[in-house]
């Protein structure tokens, strides 16, 4: 799946604050979302031709038409693990290229219990062994990329708590985040350990929220009331035989690209920009040591620059890239529904100009947001003004 | 583990058991590659000419990490939550066809005396019991040192 005509354009953006929101269903939360993408656009939902959208634990997004309107539209539903929110997207993005509809929306929302999550071996095809023996947890993955990863390419701990205390940082500029307040590195560091070597601090939870967006032909957007964002390339893949993914029980000896690597360089070479083009940067960060090796897969560096780049301040606010801006998945949380929009909504943001406290500076003109989850996925964006 | 009750293993298939416990990954004819647990076709070259083959009792250790809050089911566990190691341990098949990394429980749970590159080997641990009342248990590695005590 791929695209890079840049034949769509997004119109509008809608949010409903992450965090918990006890007395509020994920789906109300998406149908807020929603509301406040349409009021964005300047249209209303019978306008709407055409939507997709997703949760992976909050119900069927296209039972939100019994309260934004039952209009007739047909509604596909996405379920698609961690790629849920990107899948929406890239379906909606070919509805609109494929020349068979002018307007269409995007959805994603979730609403989690709080801890890991707790997924069920049978459900991805492996054996229930894998989840009674205590082997299938996400967690345990992540550190054990990142430590494997550390050893080959001299990342120190000292890094990983430089990763969350940005993404703190940035979240507390940043009125939806759930996390607010910013923490030192020192207390990160010293936080207890969940999966060595990533402390509490380090890792993202699984939480609420939701996120639409209104995508419309690119020749129509001047009739919008927003700046325009043009969305260049989205991109999916799955993994490869070789690549190192959540929930193996082996692997194979010998390491291959892993699915971020490939659905990146899909994205740039349908936009026919690189790397070095962009100028705000959304990056999946599970955990700190995602956002560390993801910005080597995605091409942002090679692997083992990350020390340098994260030391000098690069991927902060004001630097040369500066990387999950809105405080990423550490500061926002994981509804799975909707983290992968919500890059896409802050991207947007920031080519407007309108992402206050926490705008990068000198007018960015190219985004690109990358999404990683089970079992092995990922999707990646690239948009411009 | 207690006496007078069996212990079965987590799985059948994924070792022998109770003689000479190994692990039994499936050994692709057409391209040779190793899985494990063994699977009904390759997922590399998508052949189906699948045959068991034991694997290595020891192996070097190329990642590990230590899962420190006790995971929700499906997990089972009768004892009171300890942390546990968990790491991928590189396995030669013992007829010398091609290797394969094993996500594996580790014995060990201190990282002071975890270590890649060290040098594993198989055991067994037991992990709950059954609603029949019998010992289950699943494989695990130990680093070298722990193991010969």
């Amino acid at each position: 799946m791929g695209s890079g005509s840049g034949n769509v354009a997004i119109a509008g953006i809608g949010i409903h604050p992450f965090g918990r929101h006890q007395a509020m269903t994920g789906r109300a939360q998406g149908a807020y979302a929603v509301r406040q993408a349409l009021a964005d656009a300047g249209i209303g939902w019978a306008d709407v031709q055409c939507a997709f959208g997703g949760s992976v634990a909050a119900g069927g997004a296209d039972t939100l038409v019994s309260e934004l309107g039952l209009t007739g539209l047909p509604f596909i539903n996405v379920h698609n693990g961690c790629g849920t929110g990107g899948s929406a997207l890239a379906m909606a993005e070919r509805a609109i290229r494929s020349g068979d509809h002018d307007i269409a929306i995007a959805v994603g929302f979730d609403k989690h219990p709080p801890g890991a999550f707790n997924a069920d071996p049978e459900a991805s095809g492996l054996g229930r062994w894998y989840g009674e023996t205590g082997l299938m947890l996400t967690t345990q993955f992540f550190a054990m990329k990142i430590q494997r990863y550390m050893h080959e390419f001299g990342i120190s701990a000292g890094t990983l708590a430089k990763v969350a205390a940005k993404a703190y940082r940035n979240g507390a500029a940043n009125p939806n985040a759930w996390r607010r307040q910013p923490l030192s590195e020192e207390e990160i560091a010293a936080a207890p350990m969940i999966s060595h070597p990533l402390t509490k601090y380090m890792f993202c939870s699984p939480g609420e929220g939701a996120v639409a967006l209104v995508l419309v032909r690119a020749d129509h957007a001047p009739r919008y009331p927003a700046p325009p964002v043009y969305l260049k390339a989205v991109s999916f893949r799955t993994r490869e035989f070789g690549s190192f993914e959540v929930f193996s029980p082996w692997l194979a000896p010998a390491r291959a690209e892993g699915p971020t690597t490939k659905a990146a360089r899909a994205a740039f070479e349908s936009a026919g920009l690189g790397p070095a083009d962009v100028d705000v940067v959304q990056l999946q960060d599970t955990e700190s040591g995602a956002e560390i090796m993801h910005m080597a897969e995605t091409g942002f560096c090679k692997d083992g620059e990350q020390e340098m780049l994260i030391e000098s301040g690069a991927t902060q606010i004001g630097g040369t890239m500066p990387v999950n801006t809105d405080g990423g998945c550490l500061a926002n949380g994981e509804p799975i529904g909707a983290s992968g929009l919500r890059q896409v909504y802050e991207s947007v943001l920031q080519l407007r100009g309108a992402a206050g406290q926490r705008q990068v500076p000198g007018q960015p003109r190219v985004a690109f947001t990358h999404v990683y989850g089970a079992p092995g996925i990922s999707c990646c964006t690239v948009l411009t003004k | 583990m207690t006496a007078g009750l069996a212990a079965v293993p987590a799985d059948e298939g994924l070792f022998s058991w109770p003689d000479e416990p190994r692990l039994i990954g499936g050994n692709c004819g057409a391209c040779g590659t190793t899985t494990f647990p063994s699977q009904l076709s390759c997922p590399r070259c998508t052949g189906t000419d699948i045959r068991p083959v034991p694997l290595a009792t020891t192996g070097r250790l190329w990642t590990w990490t230590v899962q420190a809050f006790e995971p929700k089911p499906p997990y089972r566990a009768d004892a009171p939550f300890e942390p546990y190691g968990v790491g991928y341990v590189e396995l030669a098949a013992q007829d010398g066809s091609g290797a394969v990394l094993v996500e594996s429980r580790l014995t060990e749970a201190n990282p002071d005396r975890l270590e890649i590159g060290a040098e594993m080997t198989l055991t067994f641990v037991p992990v709950y019991r059954d609603d029949a009342g019998n010992q289950v248990v699943t494989f695990a590695f130990a680093p070298e040192q722990t193991a010969a005590q």
